[in-house]
């Protein structure tokens, strides 16, 4: 059975998530890919305020189509999340609780996430078409300038993730095909 | 001499960018399902039912398979005895504009690698021209995703690394990208020719439907050999474990150098999207 999670995410709920769950999301999640990422740690860095509060959110890696008329987004599903490598550690200590992606974290993202408590989720990559039926609603709150790119607040109902990595640092990339792999020996 | 206008290569760009994003090949479709229906481990088999539902929810509802519609990958190939009247590359990119504007696609391209200011119209495409016999234009349009483009690589390889090298070169690109690129993914293989023209080859490699095999029994033979073995690593749909790892591997070639064994590996996702016209 799914956990049903409702955002915020608080560091004590992050905790007690483990790699494998399935888990619906509902709630605010805000978007944010390469260019965001680099403008808000710049921000950060030089201690100015941010166009969006961290604590306890969850930040989703996508650059979505544009809406149509009457929808509120386009196909919307993960980009890859290494990218976000680099800046994703100091979001983590200013209060950033879930990440959802697709792909390889680096160690750096996955020691922030033990020291702090957070997870990563899985979104299936390349299903934006059907991703996008969970999102109920959709503006631009900052960096409208970068067009996909800008910073969304979504609203999601029941968002299909899977916890990836957890904040103890197991990682279902690695024990999802062990898993399998020894099936085949069994 | 046959005469097609400029403004007939922009209409069919344009159409081609909204349908190729819309609507999964029919050959991807037909592998997808055939390996769903072989695949064994439970976690793998729910996710390709995810990724057949989206492609039935984007071909319903027009709208694009990922959102990641890519850059407009455009291959042109030109009859000798065709003459385009207007400026080839401004009529392709036009159609580009309308189709990523009218089509409701995103625009992912960026004017300068280094200052990384969007375009906001997804143009220049990437053209790639064949002079062919014949007084035809056939324009295909590939739209490539970057999560799986960023995963391909090229190896300048000694002639003494053969066959084995090669095969062992594929296969590592395969299992490190691992996740990222979105699997099942179709393996694109340029071996031979030149640095720049191995990578052409792999990408265009892509272009040939997953259910047809290279011409030449050798090397038929040598993409199911690294289909299967591609398939033995476990890596799985999404990376979470199974079978399927690739969907096909689609070899093209070309001679070389006696000093040289190029190989590039263009890796593309489950949702490798092409559509072909010809004027």
């Amino acid at each position: 059975m799914p956990v049903s999670i409702t955002t915020p995410l608080s560091r004590e709920q992050a905790r007690t998530l483990r790699s494998g769950d399935s888990c619906l999301l509902s709630g605010v999640i805000y978007t944010a890919r390469d260019a965001a990422h680099k403008r808000l740690c710049e921000l950060a860095e030089q201690g100015k305020p941010l166009p969006i509060d961290m604590k306890d959110a969850v930040i989703y890696y996508v650059g979505p189509t544009p809406a149509r008329p009457g929808e509120a987004i386009g196909s919307a599903g993960p980009t890859t999340s290494y990218r976000m490598d680099a800046y994703s550690p100091l979001l983590i200590s200013l209060g950033e609780t879930g990440m959802i992606g697709k792909g390889k974290r680096g160690p750096e993202v996955v020691e922030a996430m033990k020291a702090h408590g957070a997870v990563y989720f899985g979104a299936i990559g390349g299903c934006g078409a059907l991703l996008s039926q969970c999102v109920k609603k959709a503006e631009v709150v900052a960096y409208e300038d970068l067009g996909a790119e800008a910073i969304r607040r979504l609203e999601v109902e029941n968002f299909p993730v899977v916890v990836v990595i957890d904040s103890q640092g197991n990682n279902l990339y690695e024990t999802g095909r062990s898993a399998y792999l020894e099936s085949l020996n069994g | 001499m046959r005469e097609i206008s400029a403004e007939q290569i922009t209409q069919v760009v344009r159409r081609l960018c909204i349908e190729a994003n819309c609507h999964l090949p029919q050959d991807m479709k037909g592998r997808i399902e055939a390996c769903r229906a072989q695949e064994g481990w439970e976690p793998a088999r729910e996710i390709l039912d995810r990724i057949v539902e989206n492609y039935r929810i984007a071909d319903e509802n027009s709208r694009p398979i990922c959102q990641d519609t890519g850059m407009a990958c455009v291959f042109l190939k030109v009859g000798q005895d065709v003459h385009i009247t207007g400026d080839i590359r401004e009529a392709v990119d036009e159609g580009v504009r309308q189709g990523y504007g009218e089509g409701y696609l995103r625009k992912s391209v960026v004017r300068d690698p280094l200052d990384r200011v969007n375009t906001g119209d997804n143009t220049p495409a990437m053209l790639y021209y064949e002079l062919v016999p014949g007084d035809q234009l056939e324009i295909t349009v590939a739209p490539k995703g970057f999560g799986s483009e960023n995963m391909s690589q090229i190896k300048m390889l000694k002639p003494s690394d053969g066959l084995q090298g090669v095969k062992d070169f594929i296969r590592r690109v395969v299992e490190e990208a691992g996740p990222n690129p979105c699997p099942p993914i179709v393996v694109g293989v340029g071996i031979g020719g030149t640095f720049d023209k191995a990578a052409y080859l792999a990408k265009r490699a892509l272009l040939r439907p997953v259910d047809r095999r290279s011409e030449e029994p050798f090397y038929a033979k040598l993409e199911d050999e690294l289909l299967e073995e591609i398939n033995t690593l476990g890596v799985g749909p999404q990376g979470f474990g199974g079978r399927t790892t690739a969907l096909a591997v689609n070899i093209e070639h070309c001679p070389t150098h006696i000093a040289g064994l190029p190989v590039a590996v263009n890796i593309n996702c489950h949702v490798t999207r092409h559509m072909t016209e010809v004027l």
